[in-house]
Order: structure tokens, then C-alpha cells, then sequence
């Protein structure tokens, strides 16, 4: 009930889902802080330069997503946080395409009434993520060369 | 029938498609629309045991009939985050 209530608040915003545009981490902060919190999480994933696959210096990253099944299962993820870690305000967003060193690839935003479960929501939040949500990482080195990584277990 | 076959990251270079109508023959499945696909780009074989489907936005069986209008994906291991 919140969240669709959020989402209709947040049409032209949304706080989950894909962006094509950088990251507005403060915006997503503001979005979910409310005065019942006593603590925010922000899980920031910033684009590295050393490759766990490959020795060469990594210029870029580069997502796609199949944004059909990719927003649906976010959503999910955060209803599933909402249901584990009490009622808390959650905000996720990947980034698509090409994404510059140093930048982040993806931000969670949790707020809860105490840091436990701020952190705890977080870290899970992110994990689920990483595992399910339908987005493809290609590293770009710096030699102009790519490869796709999937992600390993957490 | 037709059906939208949608190929993301590796599959998608691979393939040489992002997204194509592909002609089937009824009673194709997932399997059999990979073989048929694996036939056109023997590059694919190799990536059958990483690869999921999903149907309509729905992850899927690899015995899951195909019906005209679907809108299949092929999915390589996700790299989010």
C-alpha cells in the first residue's frame, strides 16, 4: 500500500527502478527520510577500476537491462525488505549505460527507526539485487577491449 | 507463428540481435527455439547451462510452449550492482 501510494507521489521520479541519467543520491535520501526514522543506509556501488576477472585497468562500465522483468523484480525486493526489516522507507536505482570510474552503478537507500535494521535491510536489499534483478555489466578497458561479468555469489 | 525473441549482453553480440520477430512452427518450445537459434549461431551452444528463459516477462521452463505474440528473452548470468 505505501509503496504504490509512493510510486504515484513519485510518478515522474521514481524511487525504484532503472535511470539512464546519473544517480540523484541526495534526492532519493530526501524521498525516503521522514521524521519516524532514526537512521538512514546509503549503499552506494561505484564503478572500479581493477577487474576481479582481468588484469587490465577497467575505463568504464557499461549496463543494460530488460527493463520488463528488471523494475517488476526491484519492486519486489523492496516490498520482501519491507516485510523482513519492519516498516521502512527503501529507495533502489540501477543505471543504464555507460558508466564513468567512480560513479555509482546503483544506490539503496534505506531508512528505518534504528540503525539495526537500517543496516540489515541494506545489506540485503543489495544482495537480492545483485542476484536476481535483470541488468548486465560490460567492462570497458582501458585498451578498448570488453567483457561481460556476471556476478558471483555475495 | 511469430514470436519477439529479445537477447541481452553476451547472447545478444553472439546473435547479432537485441530483438527480432522469429517465424516458429507450432508446438515450438524454449529448448527447441534455442536449438533452432544454437543452428544459426553454433557460437551459442557453449552458454545453454547459464542461459534462462523468460516468457512474457516471466522466467520460464525450458519445456514451455510457445504461443503467437510471445515475447521470450534470453538471459545470461545478471552482473547488476
Amino acid at each position: 500500500m505505501a509503496l504504490r501510494s509512493d510510486r504515484e507521489q513519485d510518478a515522474a521520479h521514481p524511487r525504484i527502478g532503472l535511470s539512464a541519467e546519473p544517480l540523484d543520491v541526495q534526492a532519493l535520501v530526501r524521498a525516503v527520510q521522514t521524521a519516524q526514522h532514526g537512521a538512514v543506509v546509503t549503499f552506494l556501488g561505484t564503478t572500479r577500476e581493477t577487474s576481479p576477472d582481468d588484469p587490465r585497468p577497467v575505463a568504464a562500465l557499461e549496463y543494460e537491462a530488460y527493463e520488463t522483468m528488471a523494475v517488476p523484480e526491484m519492486e519486489a525486493i523492496a516490498r520482501e525488505t519491507q516485510e523482513r526489516f519492519g516498516p521502512l522507507g527503501i529507495a533502489m536505482q540501477h543505471r543504464t549505460g555507460r558508466v564513468a570510474l567512480g560513479e555509482p552503478s546503483v544506490v539503496v537507500v534505506v531508512a528505518a527507526p534504528h540503525r539495526g535494521a537500517a543496516f540489515d535491510a541494506c545489506r540485503y536489499a543489495i544482495d537480492a539485487l545483485k542476484s536476481r534483478v535483470a541488468v548486465w555489466k560490460r567492462e570497458v578497458y582501458r585498451d578498448g577491449d570488453a567483457a561481460w561479468i556476471a556476478n558471483t555469489a555475495p | 507463428m511469430t514470436v519477439r525473441v529479445l537477447a541481452f549482453a553476451r547472447l545478444r553480440e553472439l546473435l547479432g540481435f537485441g530483438e527480432r520477430l522469429v517465424g516458429v512452427p507450432d508446438g515450438t518450445t524454449l529448448e527447441t527455439l534455442w536449438t533452432t537459434l544454437t543452428a544459426q549461431a553454433p557460437q551459442l551452444a557453449p552458454l545453454r547451462a547459464s542461459t534462462r528463459f523468460a516468457r512474457n516477462g516471466a522466467l520460464a521452463a525450458a519445456t514451455t510452449a510457445l504461443h503467437e505474440g510471445d515475447e521470450i528473452a534470453l538471459l545470461p548470468p545478471v552482473g547488476g550492482g
